[in-house]
């Protein structure tokens, strides 16, 4: 089918690791003791945009194989 | 239980997961011109996508809740549904079984039957399945929908027909292809969201090696934390999975003897549910090819290997935090109706002066569970002296119940752990494994209806933009219906149990007759079909006559009168599937040998092992077969077995 699937998920991950690191500055300290006084969300927020980082590339590595487009 | 607050960012989170699985299905909108487009995707879809979606349908969010509650009952000993009764079915389903499924051209579970055998097969099959498809879909919705309201606060309305209505979107607009799709980004949400709890939770009680120990001294005292009474288990009862087994069944939390976990669930259960169950398999059978339909059910054992790690150690984790007082934590009890909180309030302040042994049976007769003496006595007498506010006293009321609502453990950690932010990421993993699996449902209810109910039996010769026009109707219906059902399952608990009970006795001797279908030619129809009912009738007497210990006769068996006692409920199932199994087996072998065969050696082609040619591995690179690959996956399932017995 037409739709590479590495695309939404690649995008989706970007946004969602972008909105952890937003939640990673803003959240207050006295939540983070609820994860151990670690900044989870910092952490885990790079992580996911290495992630979708990672699908995006490889999303785009492959159109360009096969000249397909991503989605619009 | 408290309620806990989303933050914006948690609620960006879950839309921005919404909008993408969204978006997949209109992506794909363009690409659906015909039923089978619709129904079994035009089957181009690359194997790493068919394996992920394959471990994603059945990742429901009742695996990922009931797992855990797993892993805090029995402890590691639950993997044995992962490596037993999951990763050696699956190899034989890549290695032996999809040349059949996939080689035949039969677009589903079903139609493959009325191929190897006749119509009749085909319509028992198509039939139970359909039904339970739908009903099994609701049940889960209801669990789930009712678990978010009593964990989080959640309007129960609101969170079933949320998700309910996303799922019908996307697979109306894309099909097959889009549950897939979304499986896959299903997938990788559900592990990214929870491994992150995990650690946090590792962490909270010092790592593994601390655990174990925690869970030692759990297991040398189970009744000191209310976890059943019996006193003898295995001081590795939690934390090793083959030892306390092959102890005997008083040893291991589950009651379980080694047999009846290999044979009942590793053989029967297991190769019955992941070798012909259509909602697993027809992801399989979506792959561009012959070797990517083979080798979808082992890119999925991969994943399926490593979930224990996701889905038990929490529960692992929660009992030893349990076992630790300072950590201040309990896996929640039952919930209990806004009225038993005002009858026990009632209760409560008209206990005070009674003596203490009349008090507490008044409090705990109103609120029906089993309760801490000494907890209820302490809140009689702070409620006597100052009236607590209704928050506190439902807080405190909770405390003093020592029962385990298990399906509880996943969202109590997410509650203990997440703040703002990981917070939005878990839950979104939770709902998104509730939608993975109910597209799973909809997606093979919807097929089965409309190719092997519909059109075979309602509307033979129609057009096929008719059905594709029926296919996209039965989609809405069928979520319809599963609502329908998941209301019907929040009214009448019982009557669920009673339908699920029923699935069993249907689904444990299936696997004989797919068996005898796929590799002995002789096997006729009238065999499959009276072996299958005969299998079926078999459980259902079975379960008439045995009971396991602690139960009453009634629902849970011993309604004829009790033969044999198991040591728990588990070990009766087990052994039912066995003997259901066995009647099948026995039945359809001797039935076949007195009828004739309806179908020659030329019609079974491609549908029976020893008369398909064999497929010619030798031009894939060796590690593209699936059969080395199966064998791969075997020894490394063996040694995580031994690392962990």
């Amino acid at each position: 089918m037409g739709l590479d699937i590495r695309w939404p998920i690649g995008l989706m991950f970007l946004v969602v690791g972008l909105l952890m690191l937003v939640a990673g500055f803003t959240v207050p300290q006295e939540q983070l003791q609820r994860s151990l006084n670690i900044n989870i969300n910092l952490i885990w927020g790079v992580g996911l945009l290495i992630f979708g980082g990672l699908m995006t590339f490889f999303a785009w590595l492959g159109s360009r194989k096969n000249g397909s487009n991503p989605p619009a | 239980m408290h309620d806990i607050n989303l933050g914006a960012i948690d609620y960006a989170i879950l839309l921005v997961y919404v909008a993408a699985v969204l978006g997949i299905g209109f992506a794909l909108r363009r690409y659906m011109k015909s039923s089978r487009d619709f129904l079994i995707t035009g089957r181009t879809i690359p194997t790493w996508v068919t394996g992920l979606a394959f471990i994603s349908a059945n990742l429901g969010a009742l695996e990922l809740v009931g797992m855990a509650a797993s892993g805090a009952k029995y402890g590691i000993a639950t993997s044995h549904f992962y490596w037993v009764g999951a990763i050696p079915a699956m190899v034989f389903l890549a290695v032996f079984m999809m040349p059949f499924y996939y080689g035949s051209k039969a677009r589903s579970v079903p139609e493959y039957l009325k191929m190897r055998f006749d119509e009749r097969v085909r319509a028992l099959n198509s039939i139970s399945f359909a039904v339970m498809t739908l009903l099994a879909s609701g049940i889960s919705m209801n669990a789930l929908a009712k678990l978010l309201n009593q964990l989080l606060g959640w309007n129960y309305n609101v969170s079933l027909w949320i998700c309910s209505v996303v799922v019908m979107v996307y697979v109306l607009k894309g099909g097959l292809t889009s549950a897939i799709y979304t499986e896959v980004l299903q997938f990788f949400m559900i592990v990214l969201g929870f491994a992150p709890v995990v650690y946090l939770g590792l962490k909270d009680v010092g790592g593994w090696g601390k655990m174990t120990e925690s869970l030692q001294q759990v297991a040398a005292n189970p009744a000191a934390l209310n976890l059943g009474t019996n006193a003898t288990y295995n001081a590795n009862a939690w934390t090793s999975a083959w030892e306390p087994l092959l102890a005997g069944p008083e040893k291991n939390p589950m009651g379980v003897d080694w047999f009846a976990m290999v044979f009942g669930l590793g053989f029967v259960l297991s190769f019955g549910y992941w070798c012909t169950n259509f909602l697993v398999v027809q992801r399989a059978m979506a792959a561009k090819n012959m070797t990517a339909a083979r080798n979808t059910p082992l890119v999925a054992a991969v994943p399926k290997m490593l979930f224990p790690a996701l889905v038990i150690v929490p529960g692992m984790i929660a009992v030893a935090l349990m076992s630790n007082p300072q950590k201040g934590y309990r896996i929640p009890p039952p919930p209990l109706d806004q009225s038993v909180y005002v009858k026990a309030e009632a209760a409560v302040k008209s206990a005070a002066g009674q003596p203490a042994e009349a008090a507490f049976q008044q409090v705990a007769q109103v609120v029906g569970k089993k309760m801490d003496p000494a907890k209820v006595a302490a809140l009689v007498k702070e409620h006597a002296a100052q009236p607590l506010a209704m928050p506190v006293f439902k807080q405190r009321l909770d405390d003093a119940i020592t029962e385990y609502d298990y399906d509880g453990v996943i969202i109590s950690l997410v509650k203990r752990y997440c703040p703002t932010g990981l917070l939005g990421l878990a839950l979104t993993a939770l709902l998104a494994s509730f939608m993975s699996g109910m597209a799973g449902n909809v997606t093979a209810f919807n097929t089965v209806w409309t190719y092997d109910l519909y059109q075979a039996y309602i509307a033979k010769d129609k057009s096929d933009d008719h059905y594709l026009w029926m296919g996209r109707a039965v989609t809405v219906v069928g979520v319809l219906l599963s609502i329908g059902t998941a209301y019907f399952a929040r009214l009448y608990n019982n009557a669920m149990d009673v339908i699920q009970l029923v699935f069993g006795f249907v689904n444990a001797p299936l696997f004989a007759t797919f068996l005898l279908g796929m590799f002995w030619a002789r096997a006729t129809g009238t065999g499959a079909f009276l072996g299958l009912l005969g299998g079926t009738a078999t459980s259902a007497l079975f379960h008439a006559l045995t009971i396991a210990k602690n139960n009453t006769p009634g629902l849970k068996g011993g309604y004829l009168g009790v033969l044999h006692t198991f040591p728990s409920e588990m070990a009766q199932n087990f052994w039912l599937a066995t003997f259901a199994f066995t009647a099948c087996f026995v039945l359809t072998l001797v039935i076949s040998l007195l009828t004739k065969r309806t179908k020659t050696d030329e019609e079974l082609k491609g549908l029976v092992y020893s008369l398909t040619p064999k497929i010619k591995d030798e031009e894939q690179p060796f590690y593209m077969r699936p059969a080395v690959i199966g064998v791969v996956l075997l020894a490394a399932c063996v040694v995580l077995n031994i690392i962990f017995k």
